[in-house]
């Protein structure tokens, strides 16, 4: 049998023997409690991280993430404890984050200013629009039904947050790799001027790739607001970078054109592992980041060294 | 001293196996005006780049200025030297001062922590300023000013390095008549003060008004140098196109031409082309030709739906049609494949598959939407093997391919949408020569199964070996249309060139005589 090693695959052989090494040396590792933590804790990011891919394969970049995630579940969040029904709020939490992926992509498209200003401003701005609203507070008071989505099991043994994020995970996948959608998304992030003149609408293409994870951040927000019982304006924010990181540790191009989801899930597995795993031995959080940091450089060095070595042999084979 | 001052021998360059200069020879008399000249591609640019410093000659290059031999190893080598180049489309810094622009690059740093010199900054602007008869302020940031004015800035700036040969490429290309005169009054001066130009353009009448000797390019080889008085208009156009290449025309069988497919009425786009008007048929290869930056591909582009709008009316089988973008374009069945093959034309970094099925993908799905992956690598196969793109991969990079399959790629991919009209700018732009004739066999035949093929090409035997009917472009107007059975690479150039009617120029060009290889040296 032969599988060809590829960036994702790499990354898989990592992801498994950086587990097999916790359960060696972390103390609890493998308990059932623990690996439940893990397992509770991935999904939210794990589904902002694909949302980050999904915007950097066209070659753009999604700062306002986070805050769109923040915005959707302080509108869930105020819906709820005003006592209207958890369906009509979630739909209206998710409306909300389309609202905002919408003017991402519209700015973007249509004005034409890059993405990175683009998020940079609308970050800034619902972060303001939260603050306003909230003033600052936390908001709390959901059903006990909504809690479940984050807190509870599907069958008594799998998080639903996690059944959530396979389904979401497949999803992206099938419309990254199987549809007109998913193949102009990597068109485009290879070459846009091409993409236009191959008759592609590419500013439709890239409305829909910031109105995607947008409504990524949105479900993402649901099962964080559950989870946490609480919504405020900092939700999430920590995983802005980090989900930059884990698309881009998952072998996704960052001028555009490449990446998979396989290479993004892998990649939040390692980050879910390697904290996790780090503070059971109870190194202190701050060498964590380092630690973190380095494994980054070392897999982006690795595999700017791999494809530069591809090209040289390439060379070799058209002369 | 030599009575020359520069002399450039056995120039030659070479760029991925194509020669695109072949032992030239340039020599510049002190205080001269000289005009170099050539057809688009004869390689004048990239001489003129080599004098820059910016390419390297081939081995072998022998390069003499002021009588000594000299190498010029990067651009600073040749600005030190004294040579100055103003390109066509200026290299100023848009937001920096006038004086700034002109003092850039000079040593005007006081000796104690190389703080900048200010005042050393002013005085050699306003010297050079006043050699010019130039009156501005020196503070003002440049990109306040007219081209002209911007044209004057770098003559000063040519000056302040006290350069002793300036090369002008395409001076007046964007310069009102008035502008052009008070540039000869400059150029004059100039010559009076000593200082040699090298002088490249497209316009006939005017090379005549400020040159004193004229070098000849073609194809990268070097034609010869003249005198103005043993020279006119119509002897120029003949060295320069010469007797070159002729492709084989490839007559398909049953080549009938049917009806109209596209017509073009008063097309015009605000500085690119104007009152553009043509039709064209069924079964027919039209042809359009003129220079560079004649309004060719604007056009071709602006019919494909790219950043329009424009004004005027596009009929496609009789019926009125707006062509906001390539996406309506290609609903329309109209076809675009451009000259710019690796930024417009392929996603290099995508398979040959996705790059021969892009455009036709949404017919490739399923009811849910799902590309059918099969029907997709079937299609890849049939024009690799239909068209015979090498090597037979459809899974590889297009960008690791050749120059030629490449372009076999593109066509395929225009060719899956099954169009009514083709347009193909550059056919053969970097494409060898046996890849080129399978290229023109291939736009015949398609034209013989009905489809309306517009071909533009600076190629002129190109241009001869596949249209019928032949439009030439002169400062984006039609210059006039020419019957495959009348057209002459003689009279098509008169047309770019000169805009005049060929049947004013039979009988002249029939008295030129070919001259001897470098008649004036």
């Amino acid at each position: 049998m032969k599988i060809a090693l590829s960036k994702e695959n790499i990354l898989g052989l990592i992801a498994l023997a950086l587990f097999v090494v916790m359960t060696i040396i972390a103390p609890g590792f493998l308990s059932a409690e623990n690996i439940n933590n893990m397992m509770f804790q991935l999904p939210e990011f794990g589904l902002l991280a694909l949302g980050m891919m999904v915007v950097i394969i066209t070659g753009g970049i999604d700062l306002s993430i986070t805050y769109t995630a923040a915005l959707s579940g302080v509108s869930i969040a105020m819906m709820q404890s005003h006592g209207y029904p958890m369906m009509i709020s979630i739909l209206v939490g998710i409306l909300i984050g389309l609202a905002c992926g919408f003017m991402n992509g519209f700015i973007v498209t249509r004005i034409g200013v890059s993405p990175i200003l683009v998020t940079l401003g609308t970050m800034i701005l619902f972060e303001g629009v939260i603050l306003s609203i909230t003033k600052g507070n936390s908001i709390s008071g959901f059903s006990d039904w909504y809690n479940l989505i984050g807190n509870g099991y599907y069958l008594g043994l799998i998080p639903l947050s996690m059944i959530i994020f396979i389904f979401f995970a497949v999803v992206t996948s099938v419309l990254l790799g199987k549809t007109y959608w998913g193949r102009c998304v990597y068109m485009i992030g290879s070459n846009s001027v091409a993409s236009l003149f191959s008759g592609i609408n590419t500013s439709r293409v890239i409305l829909k790739v910031y109105l995607y994870a947008s409504f990524l951040a949105a479900i993402s927000a649901i099962i964080m607001t559950s989870r946490y019982n609480t919504a405020k304006v900092d939700l999430g924010s920590s995983y802005l970078l980090q989900s930059v990181a884990a698309a881009v540790l998952g072998g996704t191009e960052i001028q555009g054109g490449y990446g998979k989801v396989v290479g993004t899930v892998y990649a939040v597995m390692i980050f879910q592992i390697l904290s996790n795993g780090l503070n059971l031995l109870e190194v202190p959080r701050t060498i964590v980041n380092v630690i973190m940091g380095a494994i980054l450089i070392a897999v982006l060095v690795i595999n700017f060294a791999k494809t530069k070595l591809g090209n040289k042999d390439r060379m070799q084979v058209t002369s | 001293m030599s009575e020359y001052l520069l002399r450039m021998e056995h120039i030659s360059k070479t760029f991925h196996g194509m020669k695109a200069l072949d032992h030239v020879r340039l020599e510049v008399k002190r205080g001269e005006i000289h005009a170099l000249i050539g057809e688009n591609g004869a390689g004048k640019s990239t001489l003129i780049k080599i004098l820059a410093g910016v390419y390297q000659p081939d081995f072998g290059a022998e390069f003499y200025f002021e009588g000594k031999k000299v190498e010029i190893k990067k651009p600073i080598d040749a600005v030190l030297k004294g040579i100055s180049i103003i390109y066509q489309d200026l290299s100023l810094f848009p937001n920096l001062s006038v004086a700034e622009n002109i003092c850039i690059g000079k040593d005007v740093y006081n000796k104690s922590w190389k703080r900048v010199n200010w005042n050393e900054i002013k005085k050699i602007a306003q010297k050079v300023l006043n050699e010019l008869d130039f009156q501005i302020d020196l503070y003002t940031p440049v990109e306040k000013l007219s081209i002209a004015q911007q044209q004057l800035i770098e003559i000063a700036r040519a000056l302040a390095f006290d350069s002793k040969l300036i090369v002008m490429d395409e001076p007046t290309a964007s310069l009102s008549s008035s502008e052009v005169e008070k540039l000869y009054h400059i150029i004059d001066r100039l010559k009076q003060k000593g200082i040699s130009v090298i002088f490249v353009s497209h316009k006939l009448k005017e090379l005549f008004t400020v040159s004193d000797r004229f070098t000849v390019l073609r194809d990268g080889k070097y034609v010869g140098t003249y005198l103005k008085e043993e020279m006119d208009e119509e002897k120029l156009i003949t060295l320069m196109v010469g007797r070159k290449v002729q492709y084989e025309r490839s007559q398909a069988v049953n080549h009938k031409i049917g009806n109209v497919i596209l017509e073009v009425r008063n097309l015009s786009k605000e500085g690119n082309f104007k009152d553009i008007s043509f039709q064209l048929k069924e079964g027919e290869v039209l042809g359009i030709t003129g220079l560079v930056g004649s309004g060719r591909t604007e056009l071709a582009q602006a019919i494909f739906g790219v950043n329009n709008p424009y004004k005027g009316e596009v009929k496609i089988q009789g019926e009125a049609v707006f062509i906001s973008s390539p996406e309506k374009a290609v609903k329309n069945g109209i076809a675009y494949i451009p000259e710019n093959r690796k930024i417009q034309g392929l996603i290099l970094e995508q398979s040959v598959i996705n790059n021969i099925s892009i455009s036709i993908l949404k017919a490739l799905r399923t009811k849910l939407g799902l590309i059918q992956r099969k029907k997709e690598v079937d299609l890849a196969e049939r024009y690799i093997q239909a068209i015979d793109i090498r090597p037979a991969a459809p899974e590889r990079k297009v960008g690791q391919l050749s120059g030629g399959n490449q372009q076999k790629v593109v066509i395929s991919k225009w060719l899956a949408t099954n169009p009514k009209i083709l347009i193909i700018d550059e056919p053969t732009s970097g494409i060898d020569i046996g890849a080129k004739t399978e290229i023109h066999k291939l736009l015949r035949q398609l034209a013989s199964e009905g489809m309306g093929v517009i071909v533009i090409s600076s190629e002129l035997p190109e241009i001869l070996a596949v249209s019928d009917r032949i439009l030439v472009m002169k400062h984006g107007r039609i210059a006039g249309e020419l019957n495959i059975q009348e057209a002459t690479q003689e009279n098509i150039m008169n047309l770019a060139l000169l805009g005049a009617s060929p049947a004013n120029h039979h009988g002249a060009l029939s008295t030129v005589t070919q001259p001897s290889k470098g008649a004036m040296m």
